[in-house]
């Protein structure tokens, strides 16, 4: 995976909960362009750990200035986003991955209504400006708790197919109402919690909508759990994956060459062949089939863990 | 470094030919002796100076007769460029590619200033010298692909990326292998490898497929493919089938070594910024027999690799019919020694 | 006339699954000759469906109209060709709804060509069902001049256009709702094999 050192030049609170980080080359060079709905991965040097982060570019994918993102803290994330709010500071330097798109626009779609809880607003962002230079037919829906906490409302212009559901207003976001009769060639994004996808979901199969117009993105943060270990056959050595260590990221400190892109279990780079397992392999990805799960012959390790007795690895 | 360009025909006459410099740097496609389909992709992140893989989109001494010939098919047959509406954004992502990279591989063919959106184009080679405004079409005589592809060696297919697949939806197609850009151009990566024989059998194109699908910004990757041609023609497409098929059954003994060609194409592939589309550059490299037996362990190699073909190879290929003329030429060339490992002459 | 059952071929060769109900959404059907039965048993097996279904029947010499109309479909056509009421589905696709389900049945020529229109509308295909019904002929894209020669049920067949003799290749395309005529004897001109009929 390609990556640049860039600097931190801008830092800004957008909510209680969320900042943006603004990062530019340090000899103000181009920046490689990107298309609507692209993340990078951040690399964040914590102490003696490397934590890498996949995060969505809100910034215009035509201007090369400067990549833009925006991060919410999760205080009972793996540390990540606490790293990024309590210890970057402007003029910092940071290795950022070049641009990766696994939610991007269907172009030939006549309309794209584009829905987003929370901080899944920023592929949307993106997406949006996109959009709006191509003078693309398109609306957003953005739900979010209160106005306070809604970081997505400081980055919206303000148009009238541009709407913000607040909660704590009383203007839930009635997905029934927004998706029913929309006209041939929809195409409908949603990024957001688990729930808001699996309702966008129920909402389309309800009002009889062809699953090929769905496009979504959940980022999977590596789930915490259970230590476990891992044999790699290749070299015979046996690891061990801590309980806030994703599969991935011990075998990188066991310096095991792999190669890896999104991080968040969708963009099968770093998909890994099993020898042999005893014991269940808890999937946790979007990469491979339902039978590749249940066959348990593939692991995703960036997502991924194990429990049982022995999990050895073509690594 | 400079390049005499060639004053050369890919039809009536054939008068193409390769200069000494042009045999050894030709790529062929076997690194050993024997040949069945594989993924044989790797990263096109530069290769051996003064080699066809140096550069990104390489140029050579066939460039100027070669845009001259694809005028002449477009002439005859403009819908061997086509684009799908939505392919326009990936058309202008190519064009910055190549104008990019052949700024920055041949400075003294090829400039480009940047203003902005105000572009200045100088193709010495072909006299060009054009102002324009990036992403407005109305400021170029052919939309962004054809314009650019009109000055760039090797025909040029753009693949959208959509439901875990790729789409052909725009193309400059002027110099194929049997294929026709007009029939295929809205297919995805099965459809159109549908009439490959065997292949699909063996998995090749469900792995190529999640490879291509994985190819980031920055790391293009290539791989080469290849087939057999009587006469130096560019334009084998199944739209003038009628016109070159009968030279086909034209080989005898005697000339066989000077009209069959080993006919190579360099694919390379490259992830494009604001379509996330995909560049699926194709670019074809043909050698006379003759020429090509002037490097023994070429000469000793192609003879093997065309002897153990499977027949159904062959056939898809299109020389089933010359194939022993072809063999029983190349045998002479053949003493059944050793060939060394890799794809370039031993020095 | 029962669905019409096609051997195994290449994958760009397109695929007829039948007709199945998929509830109470909008729908649209097409039907040419033999077709016309394809809907009325896809009827027989959820009643409900005419109420909110557009037909356009064209019967080819088959007698199936009086059964349809009679069905009480939102609403019914019968069209003397497909060319005739070519406008007219375009309006009914241009009208439909992301919910609205395509139906078609008959020979290849009509679903192929009721297909491409609806995709280039923006339906997505897997909101269409389709069930083959009738003729073996095949629409056929001369590679050489482009043009189209309809109702072929021989191979080799001759180019309605530009005359030279095409071989029937399994190799389909969407856009053209065609499959891929090549010349036959391109190699060696005058040697044309004997005609075949097409089979399934």
């Amino acid at each position: 995976m390609s990556a640049q050192m860039l600097r931190v030049t801008e830092i800004e609170a957008l909510s209680p909960l969320v900042k943006r980080f603004r990062f530019e080359h340090p000899h103000g060079a181009k920046l490689p362009l990107f298309s609507g709905g692209a993340h990078v991965v951040v690399e964040m040097p914590d102490g003696d750990m490397l934590r890498r982060n996949a995060y969505s570019l809100i910034s215009d994918p035509q201007d090369g200035s400067g990549y833009e993102i925006a991060v919410r803290r999760e205080d009972g994330g793996r540390g990540g986003s606490r790293f990024m709010h309590a210890c970057v500071r402007q003029g910092d330097m940071l290795r950022i991955s070049t641009p990766l798109n696994l939610f991007s626009l269907d172009m030939r779609a006549r309309k794209h209504v584009l829905i987003a809880g929370g901080i899944g607003i920023t592929p949307i962002i993106a997406q949006m400006q996109q959009l709006l230079r191509m003078q693309g037919r398109f609306e957003i829906h953005y739900a979010a708790r209160s106005r306070r906490e809604a970081a997505g409302l400081r980055l919206l212009p303000d148009l009238p197919h541009i709407h913000a559901h607040i909660s704590d207003e009383g203007r839930r976001m009635d997905l029934g109402a927004i998706l029913d009769r929309q006209p041939i060639g929809t195409h409908v994004y949603t990024c957001g919690p688990e729930g808001l996808i699996a309702s966008v979901a129920q909402c389309t199969e309800r009002l009889g909508w062809p699953k090929g117009s769905l496009h979504s993105e959940v980022f999977l943060a590596p789930p915490p759990g259970r230590a476990f270990e891992v044999t790699l056959a290749r070299s015979g050595r046996t690891i061990t994956v801590g309980p806030h260590q994703s599969l991935l990221e011990a075998l990188e400190e066991a310096q095991v060459e792999i190669d890896w892109s999104c991080r968040g279990g969708a963009c099968g780079r770093c998909e890994t062949e099993v020898v042999s397992c005893h014991g269940r392999i808890e999937h946790h990805d979007h990469w491979l089939s339902e039978d590749e799960h249940s066959s348990q012959t593939r692991i995703m390790p960036c997502v991924s863990r194990f429990r049982g007795r022995e999990l050895i690895l073509n690594r | 470094m400079t390049i005499q360009f060639n004053d050369e025909t890919f039809r009536d006459d054939y008068s193409y030919h390769n200069s000494a410099e042009a045999i050894r740097r030709f790529p062929f496609p076997f690194d050993k002796d024997d040949y069945m389909y594989a993924v044989n992709m790797e990263p096109h992140a530069g290769g051996r100076e003064g080699s066809p893989f140096e550069n990104r989109f390489d140029v050579d001494e066939h460039y100027v007769a070669e845009m001259r010939d694809r005028e002449i098919t477009l002439n005859e047959d403009p819908l061997r460029c086509q684009s799908l509406p939505h392919m326009e954004l990936a058309g202008w992502d190519l064009l910055e590619l190549i104008m990019e990279c052949k700024a920055e591989d041949y400075p003294e063919l090829f400039s480009l200033h940047r203003d902005g959106d105000r572009w200045h184009w100088i193709n010495r080679p072909l006299g060009i010298d054009h102002k324009f405004t990036f992403l407005d079409p109305t400021t170029l005589p052919y939309g962004p692909m054809e314009y650019i592809t009109r000055q760039a060696q090797g025909d040029f297919a753009l693949l959208d990326q959509r439901e875990g697949n790729l789409w052909m939806e725009a193309g400059m197609v002027t110099s194929q292998a049997d294929w026709s850009l007009d029939f295929d151009i809205g297919m995805n990566f099965f459809e159109w490898h549908a009439p490959v024989p065997k292949a699909h059998e063996m998995g090749i194109f469900q792995r190529a497929l999640k490879f291509l699908l994985a190819i980031q910004q920055g790391a293009p990757s290539r791989r080469l493919n290849w087939t057999m041609t009587v006469n130096p023609r560019l334009d084998t497409s199944p739209e003038n089938y009628h016109k070159w098929g009968p030279e086909k059954r034209t080989l005898t003994p005697e000339n066989v070594g000077e009209k069959q060609f080993l006919r190579v194409e360099l694919q390379t592939f490259f992830r494009l910024p604001r379509s996330n589309g995909l560049a699926f550059p194709i670019r074809c490299y043909l050698i006379s027999l003759q020429d090509l037996v002037t490097v023994p362990k070429w000469g000793r190699r192609l003879h093997r690799v065309i002897r153990d073909l499977p027949d159904e190879l062959a056939e898809y290929k299109g020389f089933a019919v010359n194939r022993q003329l072809i063999i029983d030429y190349l045998a002479q060339f053949d003493d059944g020694k050793p060939t060394s490992p890799g794809i370039f002459p031993d020095e | 006339m029962p669905a019409t059952k096609f051997t195994p071929s290449i994958t760009s060769r397109p695929v007829y699954d039948g007709l199945t109900p998929h509830g109470a959404v909008p729908a649209l059907m097409l039907a040419n000759g033999p077709g016309g039965e394809a809907l009325l048993e896809l009827i027989k097996t959820d009643p409900t469906i005419p109420g909110h279904a557009h037909v356009i029947y064209i019967p080819e010499g088959c007698g199936f109209g009086k059964t349809l109309e009679s069905k009480g479909f939102a609403s019914y056509f019968e069209a003397a060709s497909y060319a005739s009421v070519l406008p007219r589905f375009r309006k009914l696709l241009a009208e439909a709804g992301m919910n609205t389900r395509l139906y078609l049945a008959g020979t290849e020529g009509l679903i192929g060509q009721a297909t491409s229109e609806a995709l280039e509308a923006g339906m997505l295909p897997e909101a269409i069902d389709a069930e083959h019904r009738g003729s073996l002929a095949r629409r056929m894209q001369c590679v050489h001049c482009k043009g189209i020669t309809e109702n072929v049920t021989t191979d080799p067949f001759t180019c309605s256009h530009c005359g030279l003799s095409l071989f029937v290749r399994d190799h389909y395309s969407h856009r053209h709702a065609a499959f891929q005529g090549v010349c036959v004897d391109a190699e060696t001109p005058g040697e044309i094999p004997p005609r075949q009929e097409i089979k399934a």
